[in-house]
């Protein structure tokens, strides 16, 4: 038996060195996570200034295709991610539930800025903010800030990924299968 | 048109109208039975040409609502505002929504968040917020949410 030796980079699995090659030892769970968080769609979805970041990111500066995000889709159908990218309001609220809704699994949540966190500076003595998207939908990753730096953003993109590829989705822990 | 003579003229359509021209544009300060009249003559008038109504809202004092109105002329590039003071406790002010079309839906965002009943509107009901607001007048100064509201 030959020494087992990590793979390179983040890809999950060990190097089974053989003569005249290897071969790779991975769990398939693993390597599934691996893809997923390499591709992540997000929805093209922002109702404030955090839009504006957003599409800072998007650009050619900041660019987070290099990450894998670049696929932004405009129906809910075939995104992955919902960055929420503003503040909700009492009547967006069930706007964004129907749009996470008909999101297909597995699908993740970033709460973009302080609105998205807590209602931000709509906290106190307004009557149609939502205190919190999480009041309304699960979010996987919160980004602080108001609106926050776009290194930021990719910071909390990131972190998402790492958070894929540690281990469960939140669609396999509610099922209870690994 | 300069100040001077949007003044002027404006005299000449209402003699007891009052202004304000320490600011960027005239201000014109009416009560609401005045207003009527000079409403109609401004958007008819051709000297003045005021066709363009760029603003329409209202202020809460706590002791008076004011509306503010903003007209412009696209062909003079001149820019009148009309300031309007009505009761706090029964707002009412006749609707200018014949004159200028795009004050029919500016009247009713006033409506829903400051309650002043615009006389003769066409279709005076909310705008934005969801039913059951009416009566509700959540940019009132003094207005108190129990539900959506945490007080600083």
């Amino acid at each position: 038996m030959t020494a087992k030796q990590n793979t390179t980079s983040d890809f999950p699995g060990q190097i089974e060195e053989l003569p005249g090659g290897g071969i790779v030892l991975s769990k398939l769970d693993d390597i599934i996570n691996w893809a997923r968080s390499n591709s992540l769609w997000p929805l093209t979805f922002a109702t404030s200034c955090c839009g504006i970041e957003y599409m800072a990111v998007a650009g050619a500066k900041y660019d987070f295709s290099r990450f894998g995000f670049e696929v932004a889709r405009a129906t809910p159908r075939q995104a992955d991610v919902i960055i929420i990218a503003g503040t909700i309001v009492n009547k967006m609220a069930p706007v964004l539930k129907r749009l996470y809704d008909q999101m297909a699994d597995p699908k993740y949540v970033i709460a973009m800025g302080a609105c998205a966190i807590s209602g931000g500076p709509f906290f106190y003595n307004t009557y149609s903010v939502v205190k919190g998207a999480d009041h309304i939908i699960p979010v996987d990753v919160y980004v602080a800030g108001c609106p926050p730096r776009p290194e930021a953003l990719l910071h909390a993109l990131i972190s998402l990924q790492q958070k894929i590829k540690a281990g469960l989705t939140r669609e396999q822990i509610r099922t209870g299968k690994e | 048109m300069s100040k001077e003579l949007l003044k002027f003229r404006i005299t000449e359509l209402l003699p007891t109208a009052t202004f304000d021209d320490s600011g960027e544009w005239l201000n014109v300060e009416l009560t609401a039975a005045e207003w009527p009249t000079l409403a109609g003559a401004l958007c008819k008038d051709s000297h003045l040409a005021l066709d363009y109504m760029f603003c329409l809202t209202c202020i809460d004092w706590k002791t008076h609502l004011t509306m503010v109105y903003h007209m412009t002329s696209t062909s003079f590039r001149h820019s009148v505002v009309v300031k309007v003071k009505l009761d706090r406790d029964k707002p009412e002010v006749v609707s200018v929504s014949k004159c200028w079309r795009t004050a029919e839906f500016h009247e009713r965002e006033v409506y829903e968040m400051f309650g002043v009943n615009f006389l003769h509107h066409p279709d005076l009901r909310l705008l934005i917020l969801p039913d059951g607001w009416e009566g509700k007048n959540p940019l009132r100064k003094d207005f108190e949410d129990p539900i959506n509201m945490i007080r600083l």
